[in-house]
C-alpha cells in the first residue's frame, strides 16, 4: 500500500528510490545543489543496515562505489558538475569493468564552479562522453519528483541488467523543488536483483556472458574467484590483462557496445505528447520539459498542432524516436540550458528531414513556456507566411 | 626466526632451478652465503657446490621469478 | 628515510606478539598464484615481496574466497594478475578508496591493498591520508621502489635529494617523503617497514599487519634496478639489496645518528596502537538509528 502523499523535495525523492531499489551504499562528498541526497541517505541508509559515507572527494567517492558494488552491494553517489568532472576517470572504469552503479548529476551552471546554487542542462553531452575512451553509457533524465523516484529505481534495474554505470541526470530545479507525490513500497516496485552467475566457479569465465545472456558479475569474498581491471582484458582467460592482442581489444570494445546498444528497444524510453497529429514537435527533456508541457498546451489552445517528445533516456541517444518524429512534423524545436548540445544529436538523427529550431539559454534560470511560446508562434506565422507568398 | 638461524645445516637433496622462470637476475649467485653457484653463459645459476650448501634456503625465497626449489635431503621435511 | 623524531615515533611494542611465519616451499607458493611468470624486470624485488605476501596469508590461514586484494597501477599493481585470490586492479592511485567501499559493504573481507610509492603517496596521497585517518581495517602493503618503473623511470615523491631520474637530469631538488611516518601521523595504528633481504622479518611484518585490526602500513622497500638502479650508479639487483640492508637499523637500535636523510632507516614495527576500527564504529552507528527509528 502506498506511502500517504506529501511534499517531496527531488534530491529526497531520489534517496528514497535508490532505498527502494535496494542500494545499500552511498559514498560521496557535499556539493551543491546534490547535497541532500547525501543528507537525507546519511540518516535513512544506516537505519536499513545500510552504509553511507562522506569520501575525502569526489575521486575517493568513485571509487569508493566501485569498490562497494564489486563487493556485492547496489551502490550509488551523486554529485554536480564539478565533482562529476572529477569523478571521469572512474566513471570509464566501471564501464570497461563492467561494475554496475549509479551516479546521480544534480546539474547547476558551468563550467568550472560555474552558478552553484542555479539549474542547467550543461553536462549532457559530458555525460556521454566525460570519461576518455570509447565506451558506452545509459544516462536517464527526471523532469518531476516522481521520476526523480521511478527513475532511480529504473537506474539501479539498468545498472543491475546491463553490468554498467548508470548517470541519473537531474538539475538544481528538479532536485530542488517540492511536489506532493506518494511515493511508491517497495513491494510496489519492480527490482532487478543481483544474483549470482549461472554457472558454478569452476565453470565461470567472463565469456559466458553474452550480449543475449549477460550473468552478474560475482563479488569479491563469494566462491568465485574474479580479477576485475581497467586495462583490455581477456574474457575468456579470467578477465587478465590482454595488452598485446589486438583481436582481443577490439572483440572487448564491441563487446562492450553491443551489451548495450542491442537492448536499444528496452533501454531507451521517450515519452510523446500529442504527437498524433503534430505538424511541430518539441524535443525537451528535464525541467525545461515542464516548460515545454505547458508551452504546447498554450499552442494546442490556439489551434496549433504541437506536439512534445521528451526523452527520459538521454543515452543511448532515442534515435530511433527521433527519426519517427522527423518523419512526421515539419519543425522540431530544441529548448534546453545549455547551446545546442542536444540539438546537435537531434539533428543528425533528422538528417534534414525536417527543421530544427534551437533555444539556448545558459544563465542560470530555468526556460520559460513563453519563450518556446515564441518559437511556436514564430514558426506559425512563418509557415503561413511561407504558404501565402 | 632470523635468516641466518636455520634448523638445518645439511646439505639438501637438490637445489633445483626453473631455467624457463629464471631471467638471470644474479640475485641467488651473488647472494648466497656458501657460494654454491657459478653462471652459465647467459648468466643463469649453475649449481656447482652442492655439498658447501647448508639448504639455508635464502636462494629459494629471494628468488624474484619462484625458479628456485631446495629439495630437503632425506629425512627432513 | 627521515630521521625520526624520538617524541614522536614510539619505540616498536614485543615483536614477538607477531604472528608466526614459517616460509614455504615455491611448489606450495606457486599453488596460490594464478601465474608465477611475472613481468617484472630481473631482480626487481616486487616477486620477493609477492612470495613474502603469500607466505603471510598462508601462516595466518585465512580464507582465500575471503581474502581479496586491491592494486593500484603501476609495477607493483601487476600482483593482480599473479595472485589467485579475487583481485581488482583499480585505476591509479584509487586503490585505498575501492577497498574502502569494499571493506565498509562486506566488513568480513580480509583487504590487502597493494600500492607503489607514486600510486599510494602521489596520486593516491589523499587516499592514504584518510584511510589512516579512519583506522578502517585493511592492510596497506606498498611496494616503494623511491621511482616510477612502470612508465620508466621518472622521479617519485620517496626519491631522495640528488638522486637522478628521467625528470631529474641534474639531480632531484625535493625531499623524498617518509611515508611511514606520514601514515602513522594521518592515523594509521600499525606501522612497520621491511626490506626483501630480510625476507623473513618481512613476511612476518606483512602478516602481523593483516592480523591487526585497523588500519596496517607496511612499507616493503624493493628495488628498481633497472631504473633507479642504472640511473643512480647501483645497476646490480643484488648490490642494491645488501645496500637496502646495511642502510636499515632495527627500530629498537635506531637513534638520531647519520649526515644524509636515506643512509639510515629504522625497519620492524613503528608503531603499533589500538584504536577503535572504522566499519566496527558504523556498527554502532546502524544500531543507534534503528533505535532511533524504532525498527
Amino acid at each position: 500500500m502506498p506511502q500517504p502523499r506529501r511534499l517531496v523535495e527531488g534530491n529526497e525523492a531520489v534517496a528514497e528510490g535508490a532505498i527502494a531499489a535496494g542500494a545499500r551504499f552511498f559514498a560521496g562528498y557535499p556539493i551543491t545543489p546534490s547535497t541532500e541526497i547525501a543528507e537525507v541517505l546519511s540518516r535513512r541508509l544506516p537505519q536499513v543496515g545500510g552504509h553511507f559515507i562522506q569520501m575525502e572527494d569526489e575521486i575517493a567517492s568513485i571509487g569508493a562505489v566501485i569498490g562497494a558494488s564489486l563487493a556485492g552491494a547496489k551502490a550509488l553517489t551523486a554529485t554536480s558538475g564539478p565533482g562529476f568532472s572529477l569523478m571521469q576517470e572512474s566513471i570509464g572504469y566501471a564501464s570497461m569493468a563492467q561494475v554496475p552503479c549509479v551516479i546521480v548529476d544534480v546539474m547547476r551552471g558551468g563550467p568550472s564552479t560555474g552558478l552553484p546554487t542555479d539549474p542547467s542542462q550543461g553536462d549532457v553531452m559530458q555525460a556521454r562522453w566525460g570519461t576518455h575512451g570509447e565506451h558506452s553509457i545509459i544516462a536517464l533524465v527526471p523532469s518531476t519528483v516522481a521520476e526523480c523516484f521511478d527513475l532511480t529505481v529504473e537506474a539501479f534495474n539498468l545498472a543491475e541488467s546491463y553490468r554498467t554505470p548508470v548517470i541519473l541526470l537531474s538539475d538544481a530545479t528538479v532536485g530542488h523543488m517540492r511536489e506532493a507525490v506518494a511515493l511508491p513500497t517497495a513491494d510496489e516496485i519492480r527490482v532487478a536483483a543481483r544474483g549470482e552467475p549461472a554457472v558454478p566457479p569452476e565453470d565461470y569465465d567472463e565469456v559466458v556472458s553474452t550480449v543475449d545472456n549477460i550473468m552478474p558479475r560475482p563479488a569479491l569474498g563469494s566462491r568465485y574467484s574474479v580479477h576485475v581491471t581497467g586495462l583490455v582484458y581477456d574474457r575468456s582467460r579470467g578477465g587478465v590483462p590482454a595488452t598485446g592482442a589486438p583481436s582481443v581489444a577490439e572483440g572487448l570494445g564491441r563487446y562492450l557496445r553491443e551489451k548495450i546498444y542491442h537492448h536499444r528497444d528496452a533501454i531507451c524510453r521517450v515519452e510523446e505528447l500529442e504527437m498524433e497529429d503534430a505538424e511541430v514537435a518539441i524535443f525537451a527533456y528535464g525541467s525545461v520539459a515542464r516548460s515545454a508541457k505547458a508551452a504546447m498546451k498554450w499552442a494546442r489552445r490556439q489551434g496549433a498542432k504541437v506536439g512534445l517528445v521528451r526523452p527520459i533516456t538521454l543515452w543511448p541517444f532515442p534515435t530511433e524516436a527521433v527519426e519517427h518524429m522527423a518523419e512526421q512534423v515539419r519543425t522540431i524545436i530544441v529548448p534546453e540550458m545549455n547551446l545546442k548540445q542536444m540539438s546537435w544529436e537531434v539533428q543528425a538523427a533528422v538528417a534534414g528531414r525536417a527543421k530544427v529550431v534551437d533555444h539556448g539559454r545558459i544563465d542560470g534560470k530555468l526556460i520559460r513556456p513563453e519563450e518556446i511560446q515564441e518559437l511556436i508562434r514564430t514558426e506559425f506565422y512563418y509557415h503561413r507566411f511561407k504558404e501565402t507568398s | 626466526m632470523t635468516d641466518a638461524a636455520q634448523a638445518t645445516t645439511r646439505a639438501p637433496e637438490a637445489v633445483v632451478v626453473d631455467l624457463r622462470l629464471c631471467k638471470a637476475c644474479g640475485i641467488c649467485v651473488e647472494l648466497c652465503p656458501k657460494d654454491v653457484f657459478d653462471t652459465d653463459d647467459l648468466g643463469r645459476p649453475v649449481v656447482a657446490r652442492l655439498a658447501d650448501c647448508t639448504s639455508c634456503t635464502f636462494c629459494e625465497r629471494h628468488c624474484p621469478d619462484f625458479a628456485i626449489d631446495v629439495v630437503p635431503a632425506r629425512g627432513r621435511s | 628515510m627521515a630521521l625520526v623524531d624520538e617524541e614522536l615515533l614510539e619505540r616498536a611494542p614485543d615483536d614477538r606478539r607477531l604472528p608466526r611465519v614459517t616460509p614455504h616451499r615455491t611448489g606450495e607458493i606457486v599453488r596460490h598464484l594464478r601465474s608465477p611468470k611475472t613481468l617484472w624486470c630481473p631482480g626487481c624485488s616486487n616477486g620477493i615481496v609477492t612470495r613474502a605476501l603469500v607466505d603471510a596469508v598462508l601462516a595466518l590461514e585465512l580464507d582465500p574466497d575471503r581474502t581479496c586484494v586491491v592494486a593500484g597501477i603501476g609495477c607493483a599493481g601487476r600482483i593482480t594478475a599473479y595472485l589467485n585470490w579475487s583481485t581488482v586492479h583499480t585505476a591509479h592511485g584509487r586503490a585505498l578508496a575501492v577497498a574502502t567501499g569494499a571493506k565498509a559493504a562486506d566488513p568480513g573481507l580480509h583487504v590487502i591493498v597493494i600500492m607503489g610509492d607514486g600510486d599510494c603517496v602521489a596520486i593516491g596521497g589523499n587516499h592514504l591520508i584518510h584511510a589512516a585517518r579512519r583506522n578502517i581495517d585493511v592492510t596497506a602493503l606498498v611496494f616503494n621502489n623511491s621511482i616510477y618503473g612502470m612508465t620508466g623511470g621518472q622521479m617519485s615523491p620517496t626519491t631522495f635529494e640528488g638522486d637522478r631520474s628521467t625528470t631529474t637530469v641534474y639531480g632531484n631538488v625535493e625531499q623524498a617523503f617518509d611515508i611511514c611516518e606520514l601514515a602513522r601521523a594521518a592515523g594509521a595504528t600499525y606501522v612497520a617497514r621491511g626490506t626483501p633481504y630480510s625476507y623473513n622479518r618481512l613476511a612476518q611484518l606483512i602478516a602481523g599487519g593483516i592480523n591487526h585490526k585497523g588500519f596496517s602500513f607496511v612499507e616493503a622497500m624493493v628495488s628498481c634496478p633497472t631504473y633507479y638502479g642504472r640511473q643512480n650508479g647501483i645497476p646490480k639487483a643484488s648490490d642494491m639489496m645488501k645496500r637496502q640492508h646495511e642502510r636499515s637499523v632495527p627500530v629498537e637500535k635506531f637513534d638520531l645518528q647519520g649526515p644524509r636523510l636515506h643512509d639510515r632507516y629504522p625497519v620492524g614495527v613503528l608503531h603499533h596502537a589500538e584504536r577503535e576500527e572504522y566499519t566496527t564504529a558504523y556498527a554502532g552507528v546502524v544500531a543507534r538509528a534503528q533505535e532511533r527509528s524504532g525498527g
